[in-house]
């Protein structure tokens, strides 16, 4: 049946074709309109920027950025003001790298064992348990910290040398946290390496293990080197554990027994009382916030680069 | 010497006899390739290439594969546009319009110029619609059930979906899909239809019915089709077109005639080793 | 080391090298440490139970209806944290809502109309960063912003507009995800029939990736619901006696509430605080179990 050309707009072939799009100024409107939703994204880095500088810049007017980097002594919430924010820097780092200590092994060995070596009905039960302590609140991990690991489990391990609030039950509680993190980035990188290598190395008579820990994991390290600096990164901005278990007092030791505050610690302990805005407290607030930003910036920044720059390696 | 060479032409096309297929006239010519160069990135992957597609008629592209049927077939319908890395240079004259001129809107283009695919893409979505979509947004104004209809029957397929009109497209066979994709391109009533390789991923039945189809549709319609299968070319086509690589490995032309002509007296070596099976 | 053949015994020339410990004890090794992987993924989830198993051990006699039911007091017996719960629904709706509109326009713009490039580069490395910002920082933000600057106050809407930035970039990762899911064919058959770009995303990659998108949403949306930080500081409160009724009233949340009745010292809001914990993580529980559940439905039945 041969084809009638009916109802369509200058349907028929003979007549004028007009090619030149009608429909474009509506298309064209769209494209803006999604375009201003992306370019929304660089506003808020844009706001977290500008905000943080503001009233960090009014912050360093009365107290100078020396003092404030290298000073030794935070007591921002006493009658007499010290601004030296190395205290809180110390709380932080100590925090982190007994998280990370618990964490990046066992985060690790997770990963190697459920990439590597885990039937599928394994992994089907532990990658599931994997994300959903990866989905627990953080102030639940806070909470775990505060009534259990520190009274039942650290107090009757040191007695009367531990505090109530101290560093080591919060960055026991903070491992925990991240552990999950860890291995799912560290499992990613594991899986990304190519089978064919792994065949390689069977096929030479290398056993599970050896070819696990000395072809595969290294060939996956830069991505696992991504991500241990991305759970770090994540350790140092991570708040409400240490806001519940590991205190407010700006300490000047290294001991993890004792209570200590972190910076995040200590942007929230600010809270407590009533901020006036405008105040010296309101700004050292933005002060802080200012240097953790710049920390955990660089450290993702750093993580993205490394993943990029080794993973051309053995491509 | 001839002679041998027309008996071995004929016996690489055999099991099929060539198509009743009429003359065309080349003045009488929907679309005029002139020159074209396609350029993925510095890489050349087309030079050089001048078609004239007859109206009403199929026209064939054949070749080895790698040597640019299906990228030239893309840009008769701009949908080479979709690729950010291609560059397009040269011309594509259809019914006396640039088409790759920037004042051109390629969205309209595709209206006027149909294409089915090799592996068959029906939407998600029901029979009735899959047809009655690319109608609509093209502003169709009229009984859309008499259309839908009536595309259906053109491919070929109303008989087989007329009581489940309702149900999806991705529900049918793959040659039933194939069909639908075909009454898809014809509901914005286009007056060429480009069709990439469309049954190579069907059974030799409905490859059968297929070309049967394209033979029926082509007193409405201009189409070209790029194929593999050189069987398929001679039993389908009017005009086929060869292409091959170069030495540089860029696509190009290398001769283009009636198909009886090309399979049975092919005027460049290259295309006589490609027919008899010496090469591709 | 000889070798017997037809053509007889020759001496090999070969030196002896000195493999390895036979292979049994390498294998040993193998298996053995196959068992301390295991145990580090198990341990893992022993935590996950430990956790559990203490929450339930402090607040299961506290986990009555009336701690759903009642409002804050200062006897534990008689406190509840209703408001807290309705705060809580208030602000991911809110944040919610933001972050999907403002989300998916990103995620559709950066797949389907994003030129490949330098500003496309930009914008991905962007939303990256934000991603990692700890959730302490957009709190400052938002009180810099909405609170003070804005001068909206502490009130419910300048919490969940810091919440709706701070998932935002959850959102759009994930709908990027799902929107690069859908097969370039959809596509293809969609622009060959003359469709503009508008048409083809609104008409067939938005219903094909609209199940990755929800998902999406959802888990985002629940990460919002169980973070406190940002909410101290901007400055949800943490007393409150009635439910909200408008994005401008005072207002509360259930990780707030938690973290109250953590710091109290009695004994009994720490166990209160154990029963809320459960709430919450029962409100979380059936979130992400929504999200997998559509994630199967709408999977399975595309057509």
């Amino acid at each position: 049946m041969a084809a009638e050309r009916v109802s369509m707009p200058g349907g028929n072939g003979r007549a004028p074709i007009d090619l030149s799009g009608k429909r474009n100024t509506g298309e064209r409107v769209i494209g803006v309109v999604l375009f201003l939703f992306a370019a929304f994204s660089v506003l808020v880095t844009l706001g977290i920027v500008l905000v943080l500088l503001f009233e960090a810049i009014t912050f360093f007017r009365v107290v100078p950025v020396t003092d404030f980097l290298f000073g030794n002594e935070w007591s921002a919430l006493f009658m007499e003001k010290q601004w030296g924010v190395l205290p809180l820097v110390r709380g932080t780092l100590m925090t982190t790298f007994i998280a990370m200590v618990l964490a990046v092994p066992l985060g690790l060995m997770s990963a190697i064992y459920l990439s590597e070596y885990a039937k599928p009905s394994a992994r089907s039960v532990l990658k599931p348990a994997l994300e959903l302590l990866a989905g627990v609140p953080t102030i639940v991990y806070g909470y775990f910290a505060l009534t259990f690991i520190s009274p039942e489990l650290l107090k009757p391990l040191f007695g009367s040398e531990i505090q109530v609030l101290n560093g080591l039950a919060a960055g026991i509680a903070m491992g925990i946290m991240i552990l999950p993190l860890m291995a799912s980035l560290s499992e990613d990188a594991i899986r990304s390496v190519p089978g064919s290598l792994r065949e390689a190395a069977y096929a030479l008579g290398a056993t599970k293990f050896e070819t696990s820990t000395r072809v595969v994991v290294p060939a996956a390290v830069s991505g696992i080197i991504a991500a241990f600096i991305l759970s770090m990164s994540r350790a140092i901005g991570e708040t409400m554990i240490v806001a519940l278990a590991s205190g407010a007092r700006p300490v000047a030791g290294w001991s993890p027994l004792d209570g200590m505050q972190t910076m995040t610690g200590y942007i929230v302990a600010v809270f407590t009382g009533d901020v006036v805005y405008g105040s010296i407290e309101f700004q050292s607030l933005f002060a802080v916030g200012l240097l953790l930003f710049l920390m955990t910036l660089s450290m993702n920044v750093l993580s993205q680069w490394v993943a990029r720059r080794f993973r051309k390696e053995y491509q | 010497m001839a002679t041998e060479v027309q008996q071995r032409s004929r016996s690489a096309a055999s099991a099929s006899h060539f198509k009743d297929s009429d003359e065309f006239d080349v003045e009488d010519s929907v679309i005029n390739i002139r020159d074209l160069d396609v350029y993925y990135g510095d890489f050349q992957a087309v030079a050089g290439v001048t078609i004239d597609v007859p109206r009403n008629r199929i026209t064939a592209f054949i070749g080895p594969s790698g040597c640019g049927k299906s990228t030239v077939l893309r840009c008769i319908n701009r949908m080479s546009d979709l690729v950010p890395s291609a560059r397009v240079e040269g011309s594509i004259m259809y019914f006396g319009t640039e088409i790759l001129s920037p004042k051109v809107d390629p969205v309209e283009v595709r209206r006027h110029i149909g294409m089915v695919f090799q592996k068959p893409n029906p939407f998600p979505k029901s029979i009735y619609e899959n047809v009655a979509w690319g109608a609509r947004i093209n502003g169709f104004k009229g009984n859309m059930d008499e259309h839908v209809e009536r595309c259906l029957r053109q491919a070929a397929l109303w008989d087989e979906v007329k009581d489940k009109l309702k149900e999806s497209g991705m529900a049918l066979s793959g040659g039933q899909q194939q069909r639908l994709c075909i009454a898809r391109a014809l509901a914005t009533e286009p007056d060429v239809i480009l069709l990439d390789e469309p049954a190579s991923a069907l059974d030799p039945i409905s490859t059968l019915k297929i070309e049967e189809l394209l033979r029926e549709l082509e007193r409405s319609y201009t189409i070209v089709i790029v194929t593999h299968n050189m069987q398929q070319a001679a039993r389908v086509s009017d005009q086929t077109v060869f292409f091959s690589l170069s030495e540089q490995r860029q696509g190009i032309l290398v001769e283009a005639g009636p198909t009886q002509q090309i399979f049975t007296n092919p005027g460049d070596p290259r295309t006589e080793d490609y027919i008899t099976g010496r090469f591709g | 080391m000889s070798a017997n053949s037809e053509l007889g015994t020759t001496q090999s020339t070969v030196t002896q090298h000195h493999w390895r410990p036979r292979i049994s004890s390498r294998n040993r090794a193998s298996k053995g440490f196959s068992l301390v992987f295991m145990g580090a993924t198990l341990s893992a989830v022993l935590l996950l139970v430990l956790l559990f198993g203490v929450l339930l051990v402090r607040g299961w006699d506290w986990l009555t209806l009336d701690l759903i039911l009642n409002q804050y007091s200062r006897h534990p017996e008689e406190s509840g944290f209703q408001a807290a719960i309705f705060g809580s629904i208030w602000l991911v709706a809110g944040a919610g809502v933001m972050s999907f509109v403002m989300g998916v326009g990103t995620a559709i713009f950066l797949e389907e109309y994003a030129p490949r490039g330098g500003v496309t580069d930009f914008l991905q490395t962007n939303i990256s960063n934000l991603s990692g910002v700890p959730s302490v920082v957009y709190g400052l933000l938002g009180l810099a912003l909405f609170v003070e600057m804005l001068s909206l106050g502490r009130v419910l809407l300048a919490g969940a507009l810091t919440m709706g930035l701070l998932i935002l970039p959850i959102v759009i990762i994930a709908s990027q995800e799902a929107i690069r899911n859908v097969p370039l064919g959809l596509r293809q058959a969609a622009y060959s029939v003359g469709a503009t770009r508008w048409q083809v995303v609104w008409h067939h990659v938005l219903p094909a990736a609209i199940p990755g998108i929800l998902t999406g949403t959802i888990l985002a949306v629940s990460r919002a619901i169980g973070e406190t930080a940002p909410l101290i500081v901007v400055g949800a409160s943490a007393v409150v006696f009635t439910n909200p009724s408008g994005f401008f009233d005072h207002y509360t949340a259930m990780p707030m509430q938690i973290y109250q009745w953590t710091k109290q010292p009695q004994s009994e809001f720490k166990d209160l605080a154990a029963a809320a914990i459960i709430v919450l993580m029962v409100v979380l529980l059936t979130m992400n179990g929504i999200a997998i559940y559509l994630r199967q439905k709408l999977g399975k039945d595309r057509w």
